[in-house]
């Protein structure tokens, strides 16, 4: 922890560190992927047509591309981050003096539920815009008004969900091959034990990152359709 | 303070506000530049490769639909130009049955004429060889009458001789 001085805000540096390195691996992947473009596509081009594809397909099965066009690179940009960030802590995780530096970004809550938060505002943001607020606030006492209590708390429960999903599995991964880790480093027998669950648990590991990554996504074009889209 | 006990994770005894703000200057850092350096160019390509694809088949489309007007066309013509030949054939073999017709008339007109010609000719020639004759037959009655007178010959002789001349003269006839 670091306290700005100026203004006293704390600052984890592990995470400013880690989500400066996932942004620029995402960044050199993408712009080395995207030089030299061709109408033919070849290579890395290829696979990040294949990612745009991925995600307009995310945004079209929930909304009109009309309307869902303009989250594009929004998609993209975040399921690229957020899986990074979920590979960053895989293969090893750097420990000095008790403070832990290297670890995915998004097995830090504050930055999920940042995230989680972005998309949530950013949904009704769009909602209003797009619909207008007299619709926007009438979607509240949809389909009964009564129900207007739960539609509050489902907001709030959205965003709490969004953010800690992803937290909690992506910490949970890391606790594991933390504790694996341990084991491995402990001896001979130890090593012996802990080798081939890492291994496991480091290729699950990878899979559960996707995931994460793609279920974050999907429920971002979910929320932000409910907002957004007419025809729910 | 109560919310104390609901932080999760927590590092600290602090609010990381620092951390939020770098997440969403990172985050937001990074859309923006890749929308600048990576995603920008290549939706462009994407699009441009879209257009490329769907002017294509719009071209492949027209040129087929030319192609087949133009067969349609090619076809037509070759029907005309089937009938066509077919007329003047038609029109060839009429003409050709007229044009005997005519030439059969002409030549039986010809041979009428040529046989009318030659009837009035025969006509002509036997008057003549008729009016020969009776020169001659009058020749000869002279010729007997002169006979006569000069012989004195008797009755009987003279009757039988006007009798053979006449005869001898019908028979001429």
């Amino acid at each position: 922890m670091w306290q700005d001085p100026l203004f006293g805000i704390w600052f984890n540096l592990s995470n400013v560190m880690m989500l400066l390195v996932a942004a620029l691996i995402v960044f050199l992947i993408a712009f080395f992927a995207t030089r030299n473009l061709k109408l033919k596509p070849t290579g890395m081009q290829n696979f990040m047509e294949w990612i745009m594809d991925f995600v307009k397909g995310i945004i079209k099965s929930n909304m009109d591309w009309r309307d869902g066009g303009r989250f594009h690179v929004l998609g993209i940009t975040l399921l690229m981050f957020i899986f990074v960030s979920n590979m960053l802590g895989l293969p090893f995780s750097i420990v000095v003096n008790g403070d832990l530096w290297w670890k995915s970004p998004t097995a830090d809550p504050t930055v999920t539920m940042t995230l989680a938060a972005t998309i949530i505002i950013l949904s009704h943001y769009y909602g209003i815009k797009q619909k207008g607020l007299k619709n926007y606030g009438a979607d509240y006492l949809k389909p009964m008004p009564f129900l207007f209590p739960l539609k509050i708390i489902e907001e709030f429960a959205n965003t709490l969900t969004l953010g800690l999903r992803l937290y909690g599995n992506i910490f949970a991964g890391e606790i594991l091959l933390g504790l694996l880790a341990g084991l491995g480093g402990a001896g001979i027998f130890g090593f012996a034990a802990a080798a081939l669950p890492m291994m496991a648990w480091q290729g699950f590991s990878i899979f559960i990152g996707a995931i994460q990554a793609f279920i974050f996504v999907m429920l971002t074009m979910v929320y932000i359709s409910h907002k957004v889209a007419d025809d729910h | 303070m109560f919310f104390d006990h609901l932080v999760l994770g927590a590092t600290g005894e602090f609010l990381n506000i620092g951390d939020i703000a770098a997440t969403l200057i990172v985050f937001i850092a990074l859309m923006l530049l890749l929308k600048k350096f990576a995603w920008g160019p290549l939706m462009g390509v994407m699009q441009e490769r879209e257009d490329l694809i769907a002017s294509e088949i719009e071209t492949a489309e027209n040129s087929r639909l030319e192609s087949k007007k133009m067969l349609e066309e090619q076809r037509n013509l070759l029907k005309d130009a089937r009938t066509q030949a077919q007329e003047i054939v038609e029109n060839a073999k009429k003409q050709g049955e007229v044009s005997r017709e005519e030439i059969i008339t002409t030549a039986r007109a010809e041979a009428g004429r040529m046989k009318d010609a030659a009837v009035l000719e025969i006509a002509n020639e036997r008057d003549k060889a008729i009016s020969a004759v009776r020169e001659e037959v009058v020749a000869l009655s002279l010729l007997a009458a002169t006979k006569v007178l000069e012989k004195e010959i008797s009755e009987e002789d003279n009757r039988q001789l006007i009798n053979e001349t006449i005869a001898k003269a019908g028979e001429v006839q």
